[in-house]
């Protein structure tokens, strides 16, 4: 039996959905999907802050579920349905958790916000309404060094009630 | 009348201007930067902590595919870049050519078509090490017959640095009736900013220009360093610092890659981007504390306190690079007496060279600021358990009064404001203190481990005076530039950098207060050379002290020129014209008024005949002192007899950092620093063995509190406005990581005082404290 082995960096087309559309792109099969959405892509919201998927700053939601895209190849997401934080906002409206972010001041520097939206994102599909200690474990996988996590926190909680009460919000976006 | 715009001026906490982006995904950090033509650079890195390059082979990675470019020390040699100059008059190796120095040090730059093609070449990098003798130890590598770290230096020994008066703190300890010392290390730490280091350097060979975009807090300095050490003239260098994913000090150091990445571009005529890996980025940038400190505090029996001394070892690595002020080589360590109104000090220390990358980072703290409050808070602490009195009472009788300020003490530092005593009483109340000290009393009968623990923390920031603060001769003054548009718009731009610290919301709240004009018509712009005033960038809490009062004067500047034209359309003299928040009138008669839009648009229009014409101001701030920002911080915690974790049950910090600009920033800058202080009192730590192997190279070993260790914080403050700053303001960024460490490990070991315990070094890992609980017969299995 022969195994189909690729080499690494041999080039593979991919072609996902994106935000809600249709994006289609090369990448080499070795590829972490982090380096294809930030430079194949060209959405530079995702971040990349350790190399041990210790951080989080990648967490971005694929086929519903929240990853750390520097722990996924590009390839293995072909196909597949992808949710950044470029895609949180709806018709120019700032997703409640965005809302929440910038209301209680959940982020300082900004660069673990985009990773530590999307897990929120990933709580509150499966948890809407989250204790303080299930918000704080949610978000456990993701790092901030500036915030003390209590704003953060806040923030989760004011996105969970914000989109208990406005239906709108329910299903769908990615 | 019409109404008065809501402006969000001081005090007002309004939302930041710049989270619009960040929440969005669309910041600009170094990483997001994408040029055409761009290449890759990446380097091969030592695994040896000391050796000898006996060789480097780079044949087989220049015949690698996508490799465009192989540096090594050799090719700087020629350029005179393979050492350059440190911030504190030290030099740094950018590469090596005779030895390598600390293991993770770059040694060779590969730079390739794409990351991944230059992570592959790295690898065919052949280089033949010749192992050398190891020191770690700062306290080796001060003996006789130590391995040498430098051999330019010929000896480990830094420098040797005292301060205050020797003999009369000697008298006062021989008259003292009680004398407590304590051994103790302030570990190395890191400061782990999220977004690890790099830069897009491009040298467009045309134009003869070279622009870096780069994670860099102090972008001018870097750029006069620049020119003075390539010879490329000032006016051709461009330092852009975009958006900074946290900094923390950390990213005021001009590490290797930065310099390799510039040369690799004018060598190959391509844009390079260099970003730092985590796992390289821990081990090869600089590093915090790493102190060893011998406290001792004497006091009179009526509980009066007289003296303190420390004589300490600290350890700077490879290259002395603390970004201090010149005159200051172990920064304002001499702030030590903090809180206390003691009669004498003495405090002296050497530095030592060791096989580690370059330490002495200012890590959210003026230069060894964190140093000095942990010895003399931990020691007070001693004091009064030794003494059998009260922490807090023995803190309450010995604070420096309030009607003692402003306040020379005996280090010579003159402290502006303050009232100890208001945010010490405050914290008290608001934790309960009288119960929690009961309940304690309850709990030792029962064999349960609780304790609490007081850091009443002093801070210096806002350097500084240029008589006294340069660095590497800059003076350490910072700017403002304010231009008001004709229709009533406003661009700042400031030579500071924030790195999370808001400065787009807080500026702008200042020039809304000094001009009445709305923060969303104020557009504030940093990091960037080419347009920003010259400034020294944003660390030691520069921000609002010196930068934040140039808006002001600068403001002010505006405001002075705008009356004039005022005048001029009110057809009114000067002298009679009124300023109310964003309007002039003539005394007497409010309601016919002329707003500051419409001055502005008469500024470009219709200006008084001599006038020149615009309407903008620049301003230089050099500080007439520090500012002294301080407060109170209660930590209880208990303790788990069985796995010897020490649980934050309840932390209370009031701050007091003067008149506040926003709320919202000043409670979120102490949050984050309390979670520093919390990961640098609970689980940080970098260490090394006697091979000078890491331990802590990445966040697998170096672990930072997490949403679920990390306690809900209490905050308040108190308010003592600084009488030297024109806002009144302090600055808050650095308060809480220099004031948390000590409340947190006075906590533990109040907890253990009974046992015996006087001192646990931090990091208080759950298994240090159970061995002690071992020791002292005290540990609980299951």
């Amino acid at each position: 039996m022969t195994a189909l082995i690729y080499p690494a960096d041999a080039k593979v087309g991919l072609e996902l959905t994106v935000n809600g559309e249709r994006r289609v792109g090369e990448a080499e099969t070795r590829m972490l999907l982090v380096h294809f959405i930030r430079e194949v892509l060209g959405l530079t919201g995702t971040h990349v802050g350790c190399d041990t998927s210790n951080c989080g700053a990648c967490t971005v939601v694929l086929n519903g579920r929240a990853v750390k895209s520097c722990t996924v190849f590009a390839v293995q997401a072909n196909g597949g349905s992808l949710l950044t934080v470029e895609g949180l906002a709806r018709k120019g409206r700032l997703h409640p958790i965005q809302e929440g972010f910038w209301e209680k001041h959940g982020l300082q520097c900004g660069y673990c916000t985009p990773g530590m939206m999307m897990a929120a994102y990933d709580l509150l599909q499966k948890n809407p309404n989250p204790t303080e200690e299930e918000i704080r474990r949610g978000i456990s996988g993701n790092l901030c060094r500036c915030t003390g996590y209590v704003k953060i926190v806040e923030a989760i909680h004011y996105a969970a009630q914000k989109l208990r009460s406005d239906p709108s919000w329910r299903s769908g976006g990615d | 009348m019409t109404e008065v715009p809501v402006i969000h001026g001081m005090g007002s906490a309004v939302k930041r201007k710049e989270d619009v982006r960040f929440i969005q995904g669309r910041g600009t950090y170094v990483d997001d930067i994408s040029l055409p033509g761009m290449v890759y650079l990446d380097f091969v890195r030592s695994p040896c902590a000391h050796a000898k390059l006996r060789s480097i082979s780079t044949e087989k990675a220049k015949g690698a595919p996508g490799v465009v470019a192989v540096i090594t020390g050799k090719d700087l040699q020629p350029l005179g870049l393979d050492w350059i100059p440190t911030l504190n008059g030290d030099k740094m190796m950018v590469l090596p050519t005779e030895k390598v120095v600390f293991q993770m040090q770059e040694v060779v730059g590969v730079v390739a078509e794409s990351r991944y093609a230059a992570a592959d070449a790295v690898k065919l990098v052949e280089v033949d090490y010749e192992p050398l003798p190891v020191v770690t130890d700062p306290k080796k590598a001060l003996e006789e017959g130590s391995p040498i770290v430098r051999e330019d230096k010929r000896t480990n020994h830094v420098f040797h640095w005292e301060a205050g008066d020797r003999e009369a703190t000697d008298r006062l300890f021989e008259q003292a009736d009680a004398v407590v010392g304590q051994d103790m290390y302030y570990q190395r730490i890191h400061v782990s900013y999220m977004e690890p280091c790099g830069c897009v350097a491009y040298y467009d060979s045309v134009k003869g220009t070279l622009t870096i975009w780069m994670t860099t807090q102090a972008p001018h300095v870097v750029r006069t360093m620049s020119s003075l050490i390539t010879k490329i003239p000032e006016n051709k260098i461009r330092i852009i610092s975009p958006d900074i994913g946290g900094g923390f000090g950390g990213k005021v150091y001009v590490y290797p890659g930065y310099i390799v990445a510039a040369v690799a571009s004018i060598v190959t005529g391509r844009p390079v981007k260099w970003v730092n890996d985590r796992s390289d980025d821990h081990p090869s940038t600089a590093f915090a504390r790493d102190f060893h400190m011998r406290a001792k505090l004497a006091a009179k029996r009526d509980r009066t306190l007289l003296a303190f001394r420390v004589k300490a070892v600290s350890d700077h690595g490879v290259f002395f690079g603390d970004a201090n002020p010149s005159k200051f080589p172990l920064g304002l360590f001499s702030i030590c007496t903090g809180s206390y109104d003691l009669k004498a000090a003495f405090v002296e220390v050497d530095g030592a060279y060791t096989n580690k990358p370059q330490g002495g980072i200012a890590y959210r703290c003026s230069f060894r600021v964190t140093e000095a409050v942990y010895a003399i808070e931990r020691l007070v602490d001693i004091m009064a358990h030794r003494l059998g009195i009260d922490p807090a009472e023995l803190r309450l009788k010995n604070f420096i009064p309030p009607e003692k300020f402003p306040y020379r003490s005996v280090m010579g530092w003159v402290y502006d404001s303050g009232n100890y005593a208001g945010a010490l009483r405050k914290a008290m109340e608001m934790i309960g203190y009288e119960e929690l000290r009961k309940e304690q009393e309850e709990k030792r009968k029962r064999g349960e481990l609780m304790g609490i623990g007081i850091s009443s923390f002093t801070e210096i920031v806002g350097a500084g005076p240029s008589h006294t603060f340069d660095i590497l001769g800059i003076k350490m003054f910072d700017s403002a530039e304010i231009r008001i548009h004709p229709t009533g718009k406003v661009i700042a731009r400031f030579g500071t950098r924030s790195q999370g610290q808001g400065h787009e919301t807080t500026y702008a709240q200042i020039i809304a207060q000094e001009l009445g004009i709305p923060i969303e018509d104020i557009t504030v712009e940093e990091g960037d050379t080419d347009t920003a005033p010259y400034g020294l960038g944003t660390y030691a809490s520069p921000s609002t002290p010196t930068a934040g009062a140039a808006a002001a004067v600068g403001s002010r500047k505006i405001r002075e020129k705008a009356k004039k034209i005022a005048a001029h359309l009110l057809e009114a003299r000067e002298e009679d014209v009124v300023w109310e928040r964003g309007r002039f009138y003539v005394k007497g008669a409010p309601a016919k008024y002329k707003t500051i839009q419409e001055v502005a648009f008469a500024a470009y229009t219709n200006h008084p005949p001599g006038m020149e014409a615009g309407l903008e101001a620049v301003h230089y701030y050099d500080p007439p002192n520090m500012t002294f920002p301080f407060g109170s911080y209660i930590c209880v915690v208990d303790i788990d007899r069985g796995t010897g974790e020490a649980k934050v049950r309840r932390f209370v910090a009031v701050d007091d950092c003067g008149n506040i600009i926003n709320p919202l920033i000043v409670d979120g800058q102490i949050h984050g620093g309390l979670t520093m202080g919390f990961g640098t009192a609970f689980m940080e730590e970098i260490s090394y063995d006697q091979d000078g192997n890491i331990y802590g190279a990445n966040f697998m070993d170096y672990t930072i509190p997490t949403a679920v260790e990390t306690p809900k914080w209490e905050t308040d403050k108190t308010v003592t406005p600084s009488p030297h700053h024109l806002l009144g303001a302090k600055g808050v960024g650095e308060s809480a990581t220099v004031g948390s460490p000590a409340a947190f490990v006075n906590a533990v070991v109040d907890a253990l005082w009974p046992l015996g315990v006087t001192h646990i070094d931090m990091p208080l890992y759950p298994w240090k404290i159970r061995r002690l609980l071992e020791e002292k017969g005290y540990a609980l299995d299951k």
